[in-house]
């Protein structure tokens, strides 16, 4: 349908339109004016992306824009759901960042304005890339606007800036891997537009390579263990509506790749592939909520939480393919569309949460929980908002995530038939830890809410907390929307998502109407649930009215055990609400504590201060990534000596090397 | 329909009795007369009429969750098969969806628990849900080991499967998950050696603790749903395991009768068993709750892996 | 086991309920067999603290009446107040009181708490319970005996 690529290519001009906004616009108002073009593109975008998952198909070649390649563009149902999920997204952040680069808060500048509309079309384009040097080139846009973004706040804290060089490093060493893994794939398959890779014969053992290498690099983009490192550092201390572009829609990309490269351009493989992904997922979901759960820095929690959601993105693509490769098309289908029902849910769910933590950053100042509360009468809407995001995350009915997880533990139950020891001793560990991640999601987000915005503030600067301008409010309420939607009637969602599953794998397993599984094992009604549950509590109302004596409620100051008023420092923090559960992964979190004891002067046994940290430290940034820094600098350092700026010694580099080429040359000849 | 409003009002109506009989029990292993197994009701009665209380400083979370735990566990009661397995709210009858639900009535008050801002209700939620988020994983694995062999999670389907294959509750599958089950639905509704529901001491509390600024109507309702989760969850216990004498769809109404009165022994005799037991047992430090949970934890996933293997 | 075995052979140790002497306390009749009662040291020498745990032990067992001792005034009927009222517990004693819903009954246990028994004019106490809140009902005894703790209860839950 040519309907598609008019709403496509209408999003991608509004996205350059408010690019060049940005870049010409007068600086008043620069803000308003782009963010309204942004919400334009993104809702355009949006449609594009429904309108494809619908059926629509839409191709371009342009030789023109890309000396040698051309950019080749092609927009099938699975990059229909990306795209989608991206316009939504980003229409909800770019409302709210109208409201968030007034008075002084979030990017106002140029070029930051400017990058956040490319930013956008680049998260577009990769999705709808047709060809390798196509997607390659998106990927990079992609990679470049977000760091740029990332940097906005340099100039205000100093984390800023270590946090972008790990996102640098980062992304562009998974660049790196993806980069060698198509190419490799393009050069054998002699041609470099997916139709010519779809068609290549290659040998099982390229194959694997080809994999394996995209498969670390779109890991990395997914924030996946053990390369997740970037993650919980840039989307933290980027401007909050762009965290919310990068946690919601980016990472997104990341599983696309997978999905697209694995299950599309290899068509499948050998059952190892998707046991690798599906245990990198389970890590990844267990460690991403394991450090979610101890985190004290909201954004943090939220970004750790994006790696966990990943990782059961992860797991459904895993045991989709897995499915698919023993020939249980029926069963790859619940899995994928219970994949793809998760990115859609995170997305929503995290976009709202991602807002909300910007709204409460820029009417507190601060990250911490512990010096959090209380928001609940001063910033009413935005704490109604995260909690509906909070109990969306916490895949706890009437949320959405609930939905998507249970359809993804459904695809697991079945799987009993399908032979193989692998599969035999990983689908039970994969339960296990979907299970367990539920759980401790649960208490994640009931101390995310709990801590940060009920009770009484715990700092100054939350008690004098304001509600964001309405157009902040209405950017998370639009998100919130979205995520009530997916929760009360994911019946509309899911046949939606049938054509883009059919596009990798041979089967659907849920049936159009509800969401009914092949064969009757399993319906489950949301709709229903929620229904229920507000006709229990209304009856429980009812019942309180009718039967019970009224009598009139009285105020009385809180039970202080009769001690006196009890101050806000007696209150549970974020950091002690979580101690128990970090005291029972002690061995996997390994929390650092000290105590700092100032003895006064006259006697050490007298204390005039004692000072107490406590930080969990991420494991494997530690034992991982610092000695191979350590490596790098010191051969940094050493390598120093080879330069003295001597012409001579440079020549005689030159010639060795040389050399040296001319005899590999001669013996490969 | 008519077995489904039997099953709700059996429940709402029979769990304080449980709770009677099961202090009961005790108050007799102990040497005790004990209150009779009406004080429950008698104390529902006269909670109702008695003053609630809004703490200076708390808010919306802090009134809905006495609205939530009992609306929560009615739900929860009209889908689960006590009485009949025909439920008419099938797509809620999902053992996922009722576990979900279960632990959605504890974060509401574990919420208002924290909504409270004293160190207190701060502690009985942070225990409340460190408790949680072990057990819930345990249920939902038992929950997962229960269901492969009957293929659905629908719980009219398990029951009806488990009582159609009587054998099957005798398989290392079935045993293992028993078991796990067990320990957290103790853990879930907070009895020793987890948690202790008479203790007096704040220090020792999980589920008091959270509680400790409720009084009048919303400490009644509290009381009443918390009877309700722990009948509720011997119910599931006792179909899950003992699925016998359940009602099917279009059963008369002599049937449903006889199934009321055969679910109410059942629940009453696990009760009693339970409360026996807690004479002998003293309560856990908090920190080896951990260490029961993880085990039993452990013994669902056995349960898991022994169902692949045996499917 | 051997607890089974000790369980068997003690069988049952409450006394059967005695007689009841007194009448109902008016101002409980709408609690209806059910007290719940939160406990006051305002500052006794713990010898009627010794007397009422022996009231809710085995032998009297003061909750087959239906009364119980809660942890948390809101939760509380009544407050069962001993000793007599220090300096320092008078706030803590009318903050107690002002915690517990409406209507709310106090009892004053032991001679202390009706006028400071023999602690009567020392420099820490502030006065007898009844001087700091309303009192309902008085035990008299240093300490009370258990039988009549468990009289005064049943006055409130009339069972
Ligand atoms: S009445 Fe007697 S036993 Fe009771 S506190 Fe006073 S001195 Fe101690």
């Amino acid at each position: 349908m040519i309907l598609v690529g008019v709403w496509y290519v209408a999003a991608l001009s509004a996205c350059a339109l408010a690019a060049l906004a940005a870049v010409l616009g007068p600086a008043r108002g620069r803000p308003a004016l782009v963010g309204t073009i942004t919400v334009g593109a993104g809702a355009l975008a949006a449609v594009a992306g429904v309108a494809a998952m619908g059926g629509g198909g839409w191709q371009a070649w342009l030789p023109e824009v890309l000396p040698l390649a051309g950019v080749r563009l092609a927009i099938d149902p699975l990059s229909g759901v990306f795209i989608a999920v991206t316009g939504a997204v980003t229409s909800c952040a770019a409302l709210y960042g109208v409201g968030y680069a007034k008075d002084g808060h979030g990017p106002a500048g140029r070029v930051t304005q400017a990058a956040v509309p490319l930013f956008v079309a680049s998260m577009l384009l990769v999705p709808a890339a047709a060809s390798v040097s196509t997607l390659l080139l998106t990927w990079e846009l992609m990679a470049i606007t977000s760091l740029l973004l990332v940097l906005a706040e340099h100039r205000r804290r100093a984390a800023v800036g270590e946090a972008a060089l790990w996102y640098a490093v980062m992304t562009h060493l998974g660049l790196v891997a993806i980069l060698s893994g198509l190419f490799a794939f393009a050069a054998s398959a002699g041609g470099e537009s997916f139709a010519q890779l779809r068609a290549a014969e290659l040998s099982p053992a390229m194959r694997s390579a080809v994999f394996v290498a995209t498969f670390v690099g779109f890991a990395s983009k997914a924030g996946i263990v053990p390369l997740h490192v970037w993650l919980p550092r840039a989307h933290p201390e980027a401007p909050s509506h762009v965290s919310a572009l990068m946690s919601a829609a980016m990472v997104n990309l990341g599983c696309y790749g997978i999905l697209r490269v694995g299950l599309d351009l290899l068509g499948g493989g050998p059952a190892w592939w998707w046991l690798l992904v599906l245990a990198a997922g389970a890590v990844s979901a267990l460690y991403g909520i394991l450090h979610a759960v101890v985190a004290a820095d909201l954004k943090r929690l939220l970004a750790y939480s994006t790696t966990e959601n990943m990782g059961l993105v992860l797991i459904g693509l895993g045991a989709a393919g897995f499915f698919a490769t023993a020939g249980f098309d029926a069963l790859a289908g619940v899995a994928l569309t219970a994949a793809l029902l998760h990115v859609v849910n995170h997305a929503a769910f995290k976009t709202v949460l991602f807002l909300a933590a910007g709204s409460v950053l820029r009417a507190t100042g601060t990250r911490d929980l512990d010096a959090l509360g209380g928001l609940r009468t001063r910033m009413p809407y935005t704490t109604g908002l995260f909690a509906v995001g909070a109990l969306c995350a916490s895949a706890l009915p009437p949320g959405n995530a609930f939905i998507s997880e249970w359809l993804l533990l459904q695809s697991l139950i079945q799987s009993g038939s399908v032979s193989g020891l692998a599969g035999v001793v990983l689908m039970p560990l994969a339960v296990a830890v979907i299970a367990l991640s539920a759980g401790l999601a649960v208490a994640t987000f009931v101390k995310a809410f709990g801590v940060g915005f009920l009770a009484r503030p715990r700092s100054p600067a939350a008690g004098a907390a304001r509600e964001s301008p309405p157009a902040m409010v209405g950017g998370m309420a639009l998100a919130a929307g979205c995520c009530l939607a997916l929760a009360l009637a994911p019946v509309l969602i899911v046949p939606a998502l049938t054509r883009p599953v059919l596009a990798v794998v041979a089967g659907t397993g849920v049936s159009a109407r509800d969401l009914i599984l092949a064969g009757g094992a399993g319906a489950i009604s949301p709709t229903l649930i929620a229904a229920a549950l507000v006709l229990a509590v209304g009856a429980v109302l009812a019942l309180t009215r009718a039967v019970m004596v009224r009598r009139s409620r009285r105020v009385a100051r809180l039970w202080d055990c009769g001690a006196g008023p009890m101050s806000a420092r007696m209150e549970y923090t974020a950091t002690s609400f979580a101690e128990p559960l970090q005291r029972v992964f002690d061995d996997v979190l390994a929390p650092e504590n000290d105590v700092d004891v100032t003895p006064a002067r006259e006697s050490a046994y007298l204390v005039r201060r004692v000072a107490f940290h406590a930080r969990v430290p991420d494991r494997i940034e530690r034992r991982l990534y610092d000695p191979l820094l350590a490596v790098a600098d010191d051969v940094g350092i050493r390598a120093r000596r080879l330069a003295n700026g001597s012409v001579h010694r440079y020549l005689a580099f030159g010639f060795c090397v040389l050399t040296g080429a001319l005899v590999v040359l001669a013996v490969i000849e | 329909m008519a077995g489904v409003v039997l099953q709700v009002v059996l429940v709402g109506l029979g769990s304080p009795l449980l709770v009677g009989v099961m202090r009961q029990v005790r108050a007799r292993l102990e040497g005790r007369a004990g209150a009779g197994i009406w004080q429950p009701w008698r104390d529902l009665r006269k909670l109702m009429r008695r003053q609630p209380i809004t703490p200076a400083g708390t808010g919306w979370m802090f009134r809905a969750a006495p609205l939530l735990l009992p609306g929560t566990a009615l739900v929860v009661a009209s889908v689960v098969p006590l009485v009949t397995t025909a439920s008419p709210l099938d797509g809620v009858a999902d053992l996922f969806a009722v576990t979900a639900l279960l632990t959605l009535g504890s974060v509401a008050l574990a919420l208002a628990g924290l909504d409270t801002g004293t160190a207190f209700g701060g502690m009985g939620a942070s225990r409340e849900v460190t408790v949680l988020a072990l057990v819930e994983p345990t249920i939902l694995l038992s929950v997962f080991a229960l269901s492969v062999p009957a293929g659905s999670t629908n719980l009219g389907d398990i029951v009806t499967a488990a009582a159609e294959h009587p054998l099957s509750l005798i398989s290392p599958v079935s045993l293992l998950a028993a078991v796990a089950l067990v320990i957290v639905s103790i853990a879930e509704t907070g009895r020793i050696p987890v948690d202790n529901p008479a203790t007096h001491l704040e220090l020792t509390m999980i589920h008091e603790a959270m509680t400790l600024e409720y009084a009048g109507l919303d400490l009644a309702l509290i009381e009443w749903a918390s009877a309700m989760r722990l009948s509720l969850l011997l119910g599931l216990l006792a179909g899950l395991f003992a699925p016998w004498g359940i009602a099917t769809a279009g059963a008369g109404p002599l049937a449903l009768l006889v199934a009321a009165v055969v679910i109410a022994l059942k629940v009453t005799v696990l009760g009693g068993l339970l409360a026996a037991s807690e004479v002998f047992m003293a309560k856990l430090r908090l920190f080896r709750i951990p260490e029961l949970l993880a085990g039993s934890f452990l013994m669902a996933l056995l349960a898991v892996a022994a169902s692949y293997f045996l499917a | 086991m051997s607890l089974l075995r000790k369980i068997r052979k003690t069988g049952r140790v409450a006394e059967p309920a005695p007689e009841r002497t007194l009448e109902d306390l008016p101002a409980a009749a709408q609690l209806r067999g059910s007290v719940q009662i939160r406990h006051v040291d305002a500052g006794s020498c713990n010898g009627c603290e010794v007397e009422i745990a022996s009231a809710f032990g085995p032998v009297y067992d003061g909750e087959r009446y239906g009364a119980r001792l809660v942890a948390s005034p809101r939760h509380a009927d009544a407050l069962l107040v001993t000793g007599p009222v220090t300096r320092n517990m008078a706030s803590a004693l009318r903050r107690t009181f002002e915690a517990v819903p409406e209507p709310r009954l106090v009892v004053a246990l032991g001679d202390c708490a009706r006028d400071c028994g023999v602690f009567a004019g020392a420099y820490g106490v502030a006065g007898a319970v009844r001087d700091v809140v309303p009192v309902d009902l008085e035990v008299p005894g240093c300490p009370p005996e258990p039988q009549v703790i468990i009289e005064a209860l049943r006055r409130m839950t009339g069972r």
